[in-house]
């Protein structure tokens, strides 16, 4: 249940959104759940989410609300968190780090909470993506790149 | 410096586990001699660290769960239990139909942890991290009004001080996913958390135990009670009598 709304969140990037697509998936879910069949519930479940999220942002394209994750994460700041923009994250700073991964693209943030909050194996997040292996592979390590140059701890490659 | 651009994808994969074990030694033994690789490696590794440090899944919302309640309650009326989403009530009543079932795995087999284990985990983090109670006080009048706007249910308070268990204070806990209330009670030397959430549970009590702690299970009017003491059976199971006793 929390993993599907955390995957929702982040794909969503905003709260209530992320409510919607948790609730049509999870229901889904409830609905079919014959066709799991024994599998992993997870990588199932997450698919399901993954394909509501896809559903609500085509339904949702231009009338959105929602902007640019940015903007986003400017509106949630707390007010006592606004020293410098490139200010180095602090380690352990929950709110900090979750805006740095909304700020990492799409299918490279998509493939980062999959693996690195989620904790699934490549071969079922490329089963989720629907992409190969390696795809899920350069994807996560892009994706790695750029949070860690947010962190401080990559340098940018030139 | 940076890493042998055919290695990069490899190096992430030897981080996340995903080599085999020949090209995970031939990687490694790479790795030795490479010093672009190696300073890639420890990076790679520092944001794996900086990521797993910190809380960053999210937890469903209470609102979430109570709207999938009522969306599941419409479309399968009459439905067969109102709050259907807790495996343990499923396990130890065994009454549950369909909709539990499927729900519970939803909810539980994803995470791993059984109920017990959580609110035993709950009880030894109020005793660690001196966080045992958000609001400190025996009056009752002061802890109930506390909960408030807090948690979408009224939990019961009293003082039992005149048994031998007083009313320390209360505090919110997380417990499977939604906010549930403790109120604290001590017994001598030890601590009592009582964990109380809207649900259906059997009225007549049940002991268990984990870890070396004793938990009793009751439910009374729509709310499921867990009590968790290192106390003795004996002082757990009298506060449980009194507690349902002093509140029915």
């Amino acid at each position: 249940m929390d993993a599907a709304y955390s995957l929702a969140r982040y794909l969503a990037r905003d709260a209530a959104a992320a409510e919607d697509i948790a609730q049509e998936a999870l229901l889904k879910a409830y609905r079919n759940i014959d066709a799991l069949r024994g599998g992993e519930v997870k990588p199932w479940l997450l698919t399901i989410v993954r394909n509501a999220y896809f559903d609500w942002r085509r339904r949702d394209n231009g009338r959105t609300v929602t902007g640019p994750a940015a903007e986003v994460a400017m509106a949630e700041t707390p007010a006592e968190d606004t020293s410098a923009e490139d200010a180095v994250i602090r380690q352990g700073d929950v709110a900090a780090l979750r805006r740095a991964i909304e700020t990492v693209p799409e299918p490279f943030r998509e493939a980062l909470v999959l693996r690195d909050l989620e904790e699934l194996s490549y071969r079922e997040i490329a089963e989720i993506t629907a992409v190969p292996m390696g795809t899920v592979m350069s994807r996560l390590a892009r994706a790695r790149r750029m949070l860690g140059e947010r962190l401080g701890v990559l340098e940018p490659i030139s | 410096m940076s890493a042998c651009p055919d290695k990069e994808l490899l190096l992430h994969a030897l981080v996340d586990d995903e080599l085999d074990a020949g090209n995970a030694l031939a990687l490694e033994a790479h790795v030795a001699t490479c010093a672009g690789c190696a300073a890639e490696l420890a990076a790679i590794r520092e944001v794996k660290v900086q990521l797993k440090a910190a809380p960053l899944a999210y937890t469903a919302p209470q609102s979430l769960f109570d709207r999938l309640d009522a969306a599941i309650a419409e479309a399968e009326a009459p439905p067969p239990r109102r709050r259907a989403v807790r495996a343990e009530t499923w396990v130890m009543s065994g009454a549950a139909g369909a909709l539990a079932a499927s729900l519970a795995l939803l909810a539980f087999i994803p995470t791993g942890v059984s109920l017990q284990s959580e609110l035993v985990d709950a009880q030894a983090r109020s005793l660690e991290a001196q966080h045992l109670v958000d609001v400190e006080t025996s009056d009752r009048h002061t802890v109930k009004p506390w909960f408030n706007g807090k948690i979408d249910f009224a939990p019961p308070v009293v003082d039992l001080a005149s048994q031998g268990y007083p009313l320390v204070g209360g505090r919110l806990e997380r417990i499977d996913g939604r906010r549930v209330a403790a109120l604290v009670f001590h017994r001598q030397a030890h601590v009592i958390n009582l964990f109380i959430w809207p649900g259906d549970a059997p009225a007549e009590a049940s002991m268990q135990q984990k870890d070396g702690y004793n938990l009793i299970r009751w439910g009374q009017g729509g709310l499921v009670f867990w009590a968790v003491s290192d106390c003795d059976a004996g002082a757990l199971t009298g506060f449980q009598k009194d507690f349902a006793a002093a509140t029915r």
